[in-house]
């Protein structure tokens, strides 16, 4: 579904974020990306959904991340972003919820219908007619979720999905989480959350790829862990 | 809650303002645009001296707040910032033009006053209308209708992201301020010391969310196109509307109505 293939990147010269970065994400897979901060992790996001470009190639469903094709491959990917008030834009969650479909030409009607089942499944349609400005934090990252569902994209990329948010929400957006049919590569420093939703995870450091491979694995290695800067799970600490 | 985070707050709530459902909303926005332009620009053509008949022009706004059940009073504290602004326009005229042009009983008025009044009547008249047209129509809907009025793609994207960015910069300012008197108690606005690093953070920290609200629109299939706005074709009562206003403005402005109620009355 995604592919990287020896993707490089550097927002200065010399100093470059990415090193031959390259991995593949099978369809309906769930990823965790995690790393230390400045690991680059979010910039692996932005190269896949076209805000970067970099260097060596990244496949989207077969299809090459290049400027003509950004229409394509943003359609098929949808992206919840670690600031909610960012996306969440329009005055009301339901604008928000129709603004992507209707963009990608998909009938009112087909829309509307779209949009009442996303909320009926995250139990949401109370905040379907409220203003954006009105709502809590934990109510607009889950309405933000939304918005990206009713896309009814095939990958959807999280990046930060249960920051700032206080235990009961935090719980509430990783069950949604885990409720996804579709390919799921998330960013997170929330490790616990990672390994309650992601089957595999990747570890990055310095802009490479550290380790690769099962979630469990790879998030009970204490060794490996605080060798790039982390730790672990609190769920996985003997106490 | 800091005085920016209010400005946040009455910023959003012409949103809702403007979500509401009465007749007046319901118009098509080009007609709504089109209606205000008229108004605007029928206003500003009043001679300075021709207080009486710029009065009556005040009666388009009043029966559009009746209609969209919008209170006034809510424009006027909405735009309590501009309004002294605007008032101010013509506050040096009593000075440059002293010429009496007409009496009050035994008051002499001088045309520099009556200019005054007029300039600034102008400036309320139109600042009333433009606050009609934000608080009755949706910015994407007005956006949509500027592009059905084959305004260019790069104009419209404009104002529409510059309204939008105008939240993100408030926000960034009132999260600025509160850390700023957070570590400043019991001073008064911000240092002068200290305006320089303050403005540049506020524009770097504004770019950077802009930057990233705009690629959530891009994300999302936004390419200065608005299909996600629902704009109902332009009907014959949209027509009707707008050809009543055209015509309404244009016997204000040229059938001396207030000088004819008078004279019906006084003799």
């Amino acid at each position: 579904m995604i592919e990287f293939q020896h993707v490089s990147f550097a927002y200065e010269k010399d100093r470059p974020v990415l090193r031959d970065l390259s991995f593949r994400i099978e369809r309906g897979e769930a990823v965790g990306l995690i790393g230390a901060n400045g690991a680059g992790k979010s910039t692996v996001m932005k190269l896949m959904l076209g805000l970067l470009q970099g260097e060596g190639r990244i496949l989207v469903d077969g299809t090459e991340v290049r400027r003509e094709t950004l229409g394509e491959v943003r359609k098929k990917l949808g992206f919840v972003l670690q600031n909610s008030d960012n996306q969440m834009f329009m005055p009301t969650v339901y604008e928000d919820m129709i603004f992507a479909p209707l963009n990608y030409m998909v009938s009112r009607e087909e829309t509307d219908a779209r949009v009442d089942a996303v909320l009926e499944r995250l139990h949401l349609e109370y905040l379907k007619h409220r203003h954006n400005h009105r709502i809590s934090g934990g109510e607009k990252r889950m309405a933000a979720i939304a918005t990206i569902l009713a896309m009814e994209p095939e990958a959807i990329l999280m990046d930060e999905p249960t920051s700032a948010l206080d235990p009961y929400n935090r719980r509430l957006v990783i069950n949604i989480i885990r409720e996804l049919e579709q390919t799921r590569l998330i960013t997170s420093h929330d490790l616990d959350m990672i390994l309650d939703t992601c089957g595999r995870v990747i570890l990055l450091s310095e802009g490479r790829i550290a380790a690769d491979g099962p979630a469990e694995e790879i998030l009970r290695d204490r060794e490996l862990l605080e060798k790039h800067r982390m730790e672990l799970p609190l769920s996985l600490m003997g106490r | 809650m800091n005085k920016m985070q209010k400005a946040l707050r009455e910023l959003a709530e012409m949103d809702e303002l403007a979500a509401r459902t009465s007749p007046v909303h319901a118009l098509h926005p080009a007609a709504k645009l089109l209606a205000t332009i008229a108004y605007i620009l029928v206003t500003l053509s009043f001679d300075k001296y021709d207080l009486s008949g710029l009065v009556p022009m005040v009666l388009w706004p009043i029966l559009l707040f009746q209609i969209s059940g919008i209170e006034v009073r809510s424009c006027f504290y909405k735009l309590r910032i501009v309004l002294p602004l605007v008032m101010a326009v013509g506050l040096f005229n009593p000075f440059f033009d002293r010429a009496v042009v007409l009496r009050v009983g035994s008051l002499a008025v001088s045309g520099g006053v009556v200019s005054m009044v007029t300039l600034m009547l102008k400036g309320l008249f139109s600042l009333m209308a433009s606050f009609l047209l934000m608080a009755t129509t949706p910015i994407d809907s007005l956006c949509a209708a500027l592009r059905k009025l084959r305004v260019p793609k790069m104009l419209v994207t404009l104002l529409l992201l510059t309204y939008r960015y105008v939240g993100v910069m408030t926000e960034e300012l009132a999260v600025m301020t509160e850390a700023y008197h957070l570590r400043a108690p019991g001073q008064k606005g911000i240092h002068i010391s200290a305006w320089g690093s303050f403005l540049g953070q506020l524009l770097l920290r504004s770019m950077d969310r802009a930057q990233e609200l705009y690629s959530s629109m891009l994300l999302r299939g936004y390419h200065q196109h608005f299909h996600y706005v629902d704009v109902k074709p332009f009907r014959s009562r949209d027509a009707l509307y707008l050809g009543c206003c055209v015509m309404a403005f244009l016997l204000l402005r040229y059938v001396p109505v207030a000088q004819l109620l008078g004279g019906a009355f006084v003799r």
